[in-house]
């Protein structure tokens, strides 16, 4: 299939579906994404991305026309089980699975009409607040806090709805589709050669990551190879996002367990890559640098020269702040088995990316699934297997000095010629997915084109969509006043699942 | 805490000076200048992010670190809209927040103010207006100062906050030949 490196594509019957997920489970695969699609002429269809240990395979559902409804695999796939609900909401094909409550609609517009069919909207209902079912936990002592969706920080909008006894939670139950803006339905209404601008914007914290999949989707398609600069500017871009946002999130970690001055310290780092970033290549985050065919800027040698000094600079700063983390005791004490996921539960409940690594779920496209120019560049991948709010730090602070030095190879490597080359669009109806690791995990666009140079359907897929179920366990037994801190270990996004 | 004492030491005093106000940002004049000023010596923000991708949290987070350092100038984010004296809203206001951001204005205490944070604050930005997304902020609540840009810069987002409080310029003197 068009798009990532090693994606194959399978079609199965509908009457097939639960067996293949089945066997996909068996041999060690897991599932990434799952969206509905009704306006290919030739019939509803559930596509879906596994990730298997030897590469990745899109799967297409074929439905029987007369009626939407696919078979639930959310006993063979915990995660499957929102995005089911999601594909409801979206398409109106209806899993079977039991949790028919909606996901992503609230009270915007009536179960009975769907954004992703094709035809215009109704008028929006008259009462925008709708009444949801969370689970109550019922018990001596028991009661409930309800939190969001305006939270008490600088923090995305959603509800969590956590049941405690004193202090202790004993179950969490989060409700997210507040942020939810028609991203999808406005694919359809952007060119093809446009749409990288709205995908840099599906969550802005990954703006790479998401253009560079899109871009990755809609060349393969064209039947194109970027030039090799423009593969390694990329992949420049998605590292220097993958630094910041480490920086920002240690520093964010260290002041969630009551020590300021490490916000203050890493804020203060990561300005001075946002600087330096927007000196070399235009801005400071790089919502818009990747464009179908290359990127938008070129670097400069004054550029290299500006990007070598910081990332040289910043490894030395971080080495210096991550002894300070390891040998703080308050720090430490809050960190040590806070929000731990056993690596048993996160194979069951399929947690990847960058939590999941934490884990001992050895999973990076970077290196699993490598494109150019990560084959030539050998990434290493950084694992931990405890699980708690220590090892997500952990591999963060390995991963954000894995960045930095892949950052100061790709500057010394980064090869001459053109930084872009003509797209020429493809033709109606040809599909392809593209597959990037974001700095929370893969991040995937699924695309396809309708007629003159359209979308007739794209679907981004952020790796929030996989971890969100998995915060829900990650806080069981702890105590409310840790939960900010298991979060921001985490750091999920909203925007990235409400789409 | 020894490293501790000498990174403090090492780094010393890196914030740097603010911004001036910036009337073409202003789109509205609603408070009296003697109100404007009581605020300005002690402002309290709080941040509703009613659809936003994240992009300009990043950024207005950022005023927070040493070097734009928003809280030398008097400046603080607050917990609750209760407590607060102006409101920093990213969008497009997604219907889904509609409801949350009316009632986060209405728990703001008189007098308040409105800052419009973004491209899609400000006008709905490259998610527009439909079937789940209302647009700008001011088509939801009344906006005083807006500040375009995708993400709009620290500095940028500082200079809007810095206009809401300022007094306006004079206006131009009637002509009386």
């Amino acid at each position: 299939m068009p798009g990532a490196p090693g994606l194959r594509a399978i079609e199965v019957d509908v009457s097939a579906w639960r067996d293949v997920a089945q066997d996909v489970a068996a041999s060690g695969g897991r599932l990434l994404s799952l969206w509905g699609t009704t306006t290919t002429p030739s019939g509803p269809t559930v596509a879906v991305v596994v990730l298997l240990p030897d590469g990745a395979v899109a799967i297409t559902v074929r439905l029987d026309g007369q009626e939407a409804r696919c078979p639930g695999i959310e006993d063979v796939f915990t995660v499957a089980g929102r995005m089911q609900r999601a594909m409801r909401d979206m398409n109106g094909i209806q899993s079977t699975d039991p949790d028919t409550r909606p996901w992503l609609r609230h009270a915007a517009w009536p179960a009975n009409a769907y954004p992703l069919a094709s035809g215009a909207m109704p008028p929006p209902l008259p009462a925008p607040v709708d009444d949801y079912a969370f689970v109550r936990v019922e018990g001596d002592g028991v009661h409930e806090i309800a939190v969001g969706p305006v939270h008490a920080g600088i923090i995305e909008p959603g509800h969590f709805r956590f049941s405690v006894v004193g202090e202790k939670v004993l179950r969490l139950e989060e409700r997210l589709g507040y942020v939810h803006k028609g991203i999808e339905r406005r694919f359809t209404e952007l060119p093809l050669l446009e749409g990288h601008r709205l995908a840099a914007r599906v969550c802005g914290d990954s703006a790479v990551a998401f253009s560079w999949a899109y871009a990755q989707a809609l060349e393969g398609m064209a039947g194109m190879t970027i030039p090799p600069r423009a593969a390694w500017l990329r992949a420049l871009a998605l590292e220097l996002e993958r630094a910041a946002n480490h920086l920002g999130d240690l520093g964010a970690l260290g002041n969630d367990a009551g020590f300021a001055f490490g916000l203050s310290q890493f804020l203060r780092l990561k300005e001075g890559l946002l600087r330096a970033t927007e000196r070399a290549l235009g801005q400071r985050y790089l919502l818009d640098f990747v464009v179908p065919g290359g990127t938008r800027a070129d670097l400069s040698r004054d550029g290299v020269a500006t990007l070598d000094e910081i990332a040289r600079s910043l490894a030395l700063e971080v080495r210096r702040m991550r002894e300070i983390y390891e040998e703080h005791p308050g720090v430490r004490d809050r960190f040590v088995t806070t929000g731990a996921v056993e690596p048993e539960l996160a194979v069951r409940l399929g947690l990847i990316g960058l939590a999941g690594r934490a884990s001992g779920q050895s999973f990076d496209l970077r290196v699993d699934l490598p494109c150019e120019p990560y084959v030539s560049l050998a990434a290493q991948k950084c694992v931990r297997s405890e699980g708690d709010v220590l090892a997500r730090v952990t591999v963060r602070f390995d991963e954000l000095l894995e960045s930095l030095r892949l950052v100061l190879a790709i500057l010394a490597r980064l090869p001459a010629g053109e930084h872009a080359a003509a797209v020429e669009p493809p033709g109606e109806g040809i599909s392809g997915i593209g597959m990037i690791e974001g700095w929370r995990g893969p991040v995937a666009v699924a695309l396809e084109t309708g007629p003159r140079g359209t979308i007739r359907r794209c679907h981004p897929h952020d790796p929030s969509w996989n971890n969100w179920p998995v915060l829900e366990h990650a806080i069981i037994g702890n105590i409310v006043p840790d939960f900010p801190l298991i979060n921001k270990s985490f750091n999920l996004s909203y925007s990235g699942q409400d789409l | 805490m020894f490293k501790t004492l000498r990174q403090i030491a090492r780094i010393g005093n890196v914030t740097e000076k603010p911004p001036v106000a910036d009337d073409e940002l202003r789109v509205r004049e609603a408070l009296e200048h003697r109100i404007r000023e009581v605020l300005g010596r002690a402002l309290c923000i709080r941040q509703v992010d009613a659809g936003s991708c994240n992009g300009c949290e990043l950024e207005i987070h950022a005023l927070g670190n040493p070097l734009y350092n928003i809280e030398s100038l008097g400046i603080r984010f607050v917990a609750s809209p209760r407590h607060a004296d102006l409101l920093l809203v990213t969008g497009p206001v997604s219907r889904h927040m509609e409801v949350a951001l009316r009632r986060t204005y209405d728990a703001t205490p008189d007098p308040k103010l409105v800052v419009a944070v973004g491209d899609c604050g400000v006008c709905g930005g490259i998610y527009g207006a439909g079937y789940a997304s209302l647009g700008a902020v001011s088509n939801v609540i009344p906006v005083d100062v807006v500040v375009p840009g995708c993400p709009p810069s620290p500095t940028r987002i500082l200079q809007g906050i810095l206009t809401a409080i300022a007094p306006a310029r004079a206006k131009p003197a009637p002509n009386t030949k």
